[in-house]
C-alpha cells in the first residue's frame, strides 16, 4: 500500500523502511516505525516466510490449539511432514465456543449439556481480540474469519458495589464524569489558589485551568456541579426530547466522598488499559470460527483422543507414546524427526518428557491461572429492553466479579445468554483469585445457581427470566487443568528462556510460551517464533 | 512480604485492586478481604480451595493428566510436606500463601491428615507453616 508521497514519487513502507534500515541501522528505522505507528503494535510483520528445503524433514506437533496448528499450518506450507495429536476430539484448545448440544464432562465427573438456543453461545475461554493482536488478526484475515466489534466499555453498563449506595448499582457513565468531575475540580482549585505555584508556571496554569474546564465539565468558576453541562456527561434527570415535553432536567451528581468510599473509581479504566482499548473485536458466531478454520486448513493431519503419556528423544528424532483418551486404550507411538509440543504445562509438568535439566526445571516451575466462566441464558433480553445495555461489562465486587452482555444480535426478540459469571476478573474490582479458586471448589450446578443469585442482586429480572446455565472452570476441564501459565517476575527471570529454547529435537510453544500470558496472540507469535528457529536449525543442518 | 510480590507480580493480566468482597452464605468460607479467605474451620477451607483440584472427596481425579488423590495418601505422614505444598506450591500446583494465614494452613493441613482415610495423630501447629512462609520469604524454594 502507498503510504507516503515523497517528491512525487509513492513509497511503499516496506521499501521505505528497508531503506532507511540500510543507510541508517535499525534503531533509526525502528524508530520510524515507530512514528508511522507500526513498529510500536507487534513483532508481527507478515506472514512467516520459512525460505529453504527442509529435505522431508517430519514434525510432530503436540496440541490442536491455536499455537500448535500455527505451527502445523506453516511448517506444512514449508514442506515439512507434518502430524499433530491433539487429546479433545475437537481442535482449537482453548480456542472453544460451547452452543445448544454440546455436553462437556468436567473432571471429577459432572456432566453438563448445553441448551442453549439457536445462534447463542459462550465462549469459556479466550472471548476478544484487541487490535494490536496482529498476528492472530492477520490469521483471521488470511483464513477467512469474520470480525465484529466486542463491546468492552458500555457507558450504560454499571458498576456495582454491593457494600455502598444500598447495594444499588451505578451507571458506568456516572461513575465515570462524576469521579472525573471532582478530580478537575479539586485540581483546578488547588491551581487557582497557587498550590500548585512550585510545579506549574502561571502561562501554564492558567492553560491548566481551561483543560480541567474542558475535561472535567467545570462551570465558569471551575466547580463541578448539578446542571445540564455535568449531565451532558453523566446523564439527565430527564434527558433532551420533543416538542412540549422535551425540556431536560439535570441529574444530581454523586458526592466525592460517596465515591470514593464505595471504590468504584476501581471499574473505570478497563477499556484504558493497552490489553482492553477500542477497537476490540470477536469472531462472527464465537471464537471458536477460528479454530475451525484452522482445523479446516489441516484436514488429515489430525488425530484426535490421542492422550500424550510420555515424550522420548535421542539424537535422531523424538518419539512420543499416547493413548487413546476416552477409552485408555493402549500406548501407541508417533515418531518424527522433530517435535514441537504445545501441550500446557499443567500437564506437560506431569508427564515423563526427555529433556535438559534447564528445561524440565522450566516446565515445573509454572503453576496455572484459576479463571472460571458462566454462561447464563434468560428468556428475553431484558437488559437490552429494559435498562438499554448493548453489549459490554458491568463490574461488580461480588464474586461473580462481572456480567458481560452479548455483543450482538441486538434487539432479537427469542432469549438471550449473556456471560453471568467471569471471576477472574480483569480490571474493575481487581483480580480476586479467590474468588476463582472458590468457584472451581464447587459443581457447575452451583456455580450456575451462584452466578444466578449474585447477579439477581444487579438484575432483578434474573429471578423471572433465568432459564439455563452453563460453567466452565478451567482447573476442571480435562485438556488443560488450568487457565493460563502464571508466571511471575522472577520465574520469568529464572526459566522463560530455558523454556522456550530448542531441546535436542524439542520445543515448546504455546501461550506459556510468551510475554502475553492468557492471550491467543502469544500462542501463535511464540509458535511463529519456535518454527523460525526450528526451521534454521533443519535447512544449515 | 516478598512472597506477596511474587503472586501478585504473576497477575500481569489484570488489574489488583483492593476490596471487601463477602461470601456470606451457608459455610462456604467467606472472603473478608482481597485475597484471603475468612474461615478458620479446616473442613471449609477444604471445601472452598482444596477440592476444587483436588475433589470433594480428595480422590484427586484424571485428564490428560492427574490431580494426585490426598485420600488415604502415605505422603501426608510427614506433616510438613503437604504444609510446604500449600505455601510454597509444588510443580503445578500454586502457592497459597497470599490468601491464607498460618493458622488456616494448619487448620485445613489437619483437616486433611485425620480425613479422607488418613489419620495422623500428630497435629501441625501454626509455627510450622510460618516457618515454610519464611523459608519462600527468602527465596530458597
Amino acid at each position: 500500500m502507498a503510504l507516503m508521497q515523497n517528491g512525487g514519487m509513492r513509497i511503499n513502507r516496506r521499501a521505505l523502511f528497508s531503506m532507511i534500515g540500510a543507510t541508517a541501522g535499525a534503531s533509526v528505522m525502528y524508530n520510524a516505525m515507530s512514528t508511522l505507528g507500526f513498529a510500536a503494535t507487534s513483532p508481527y510483520t507478515g506472514p512467516i516466510k520459512l525460505d529453504g528445503n527442509p529435505k522431508g524433514a517430519s514434525v510432530l506437533i503436540l496440541g490442536a490449539g491455536l499455537a500448535g496448528m500455527t505451527a502445523a499450518l506453516e511448517l506444512r506450507n514449508a514442506g515439512y511432514t507434518v502430524q499433530i495429536l491433539e487429546y479433545n476430539a475437537r481442535a482449537g484448545g482453548r480456542n472453544w465456543t460451547l452452543r445448544g448440544g454440546d455436553r462437556i464432562t468436567e473432571l471429577g465427573g459432572e456432566v453438563q449439556s448445553c441448551q442453549f438456543d439457536e445462534g447463542l453461545y459462550l465462549n469459556p475461554g479466550p472471548w476478544r481480540i484487541p487490535y494490536h493482536h496482529t498476528a492472530l488478526l492477520d490469521y483471521c484475515r488470511r483464513l477467512g474469519v469474520a470480525l465484529e466489534p466486542f463491546i468492552q466499555v458500555n457507558y450504560n453498563a454499571y458498576v456495582h458495589s454491593s457494600q455502598h449506595f444500598e447495594g444499588k448499582p451505578k451507571r458506568f457513565r456516572e461513575v465515570q464524569a462524576d469521579s472525573r468531575g471532582h478530580v478537575a475540580e479539586l485540581l483546578a482549585k488547588a491551581t487557582a489558589q497557587g498550590k500548585l505555584d512550585e510545579v506549574v508556571s502561571k502561562e501554564d496554569a492558567q492553560m491548566l485551568l481551561e483543560a480541567l474546564k474542558d475535561w472535567g465539565a467545570l462551570d465558569a468558576s471551575y466547580a463541578y456541579r448539578e446542571s445540564l453541562l455535568t449531565s451532558s456527561r453523566r446523564g439527565y434527570a430527564r434527558p433532551p426530547g420533543g416538542g412540549l415535553n422535551g425540556t431536560p432536567l439535570p441529574s444530581t451528581p454523586i458526592a466525592l466522598g460517596d465515591l470514593l468510599k464505595a471504590g468504584l473509581w476501581q471499574t473505570l479504566t478497563s477499556g484504558e488499559d493497552f490489553d482492553w482499548q477500542s477497537t476490540i473485536f470477536q469472531p462472527v458466531g464465537g471464537m471458536d470460527r477460528i479454530g475451525k478454520a484452522f482445523e479446516r486448513e489441516l484436514a488429515g493431519l489430525i488425530r484426535y483422543n490421542a492422550k500424550v503419556t510420555a515424550i522420548d528423544q535421542d539424537a535422531q528424532g523424538v518419539t512420543v507414546r499416547y493413548a487413546d483418551a476416552r477409552s485408555g486404550a493402549e500406548s501407541q507411538q508417533a515418531r518424527a524427526d522433530w517435535c514441537v509440543c504445545t501441550i500446557p504445562l499443567s500437564i506437560l509438568s506431569r508427564m515423563n518428557v526427555t529433556a535438559g535439566a534447564p528445561l524440565l526445571n522450566a516446565i515445573n516451575s509454572v503453576p496455572y491461572g484459576f479463571a472460571v466462566k458462566t454462561g447464563l441464558q434468560f428468556k428475553r433480553r431484558f437488559w437490552e429492553q429494559d435498562e438499554a445495555i448493548y453489549g459490554g461489562i458491568t463490574f461488580t465486587d461480588l464474586p461473580i466479579c462481572q456480567i458481560s452482555y452479548p455483543s450482538t444480535g441486538y434487539h432479537s426478540s427469542g432469549k438471550g445468554v449473556l456471560l453471568g459469571s467471569f471471576t477472574a476478573a480483569a480490571a474493575g474490582f481487581g483480580f480476586n483469585a479467590t474468588n476463582s479458586i472458590a468457584f472451581t471448589a464447587m459443581t457447575a450446578a452451583e456455580r450456575v445457581k451462584k452466578s444466578v443469585e449474585y447477579g439477581a442482586q444487579i438484575h432483578p429480572q434474573y429471578r423471572e427470566e433465568f432459564d439455563n446455565g452453563i460453567s466452565v472452570a478451567w482447573h476442571r476441564v480435562p485438556s488443560n487443568l488450568g487457565c493460563y501459565g502464571a508466571w511471575t517476575k522472577q520465574t520469568r527471570a529464572e526459566h522463560y528462556r530455558n523454556l522456550c529454547e530448542i531441546d535436542g529435537r524439542l520445543v515448546l510453544a504455546g501461550e506459556h510460551a510468551s510475554e502475553l500470558s492468557g492471550w491467543q496472540e502469544g500462542a501463535v507469535l511464540s509458535a511463529l517464533d519456535a518454527i523460525e528457529r526450528l526451521h534454521r536449525r533443519v535447512v544449515s543442518a | 512480604m516478598q512472597y506477596r510480590a511474587k503472586i501478585l507480580a504473576s497477575l500481569s493480566l489484570w488489574t489488583l485492586a483492593v476490596l471487601t468482597v463477602a461470601w456470606a452464605d451457608n459455610g462456604s468460607a467467606s472472603m473478608n478481604g482481597p485475597l484471603t479467605f475468612a474461615s478458620q474451620d479446616g473442613a471449609t477451607l477444604y471445601r472452598t480451595i482444596c477440592q476444587g483440584c483436588h475433589m470433594s472427596d480428595a480422590e484427586g481425579a484424571t485428564g490428560a493428566a492427574t490431580y494426585p488423590a490426598l485420600a488415604h495418601d502415605p505422603t501426608l505422614a510427614a506433616a510438613a510436606y503437604p504444609v510446604y505444598a500449600i505455601i510454597q506450591g509444588r510443580n503445578a500446583m500454586p502457592s497459597f500463601a497470599a490468601y491464607l494465614s498460618d493458622a488456616q494452613v494448619a487448620a485445613v493441613v489437619n483437616y486433611l491428615r485425620t480425613h479422607f482415610g488418613n489419620d495422623y495423630k500428630d497435629a501441625v501447629s501454626p509455627a510450622l507453616a510460618s516457618t515454610a512462609r519464611a523459608s519462600l520469604v527468602h527465596g530458597q524454594n
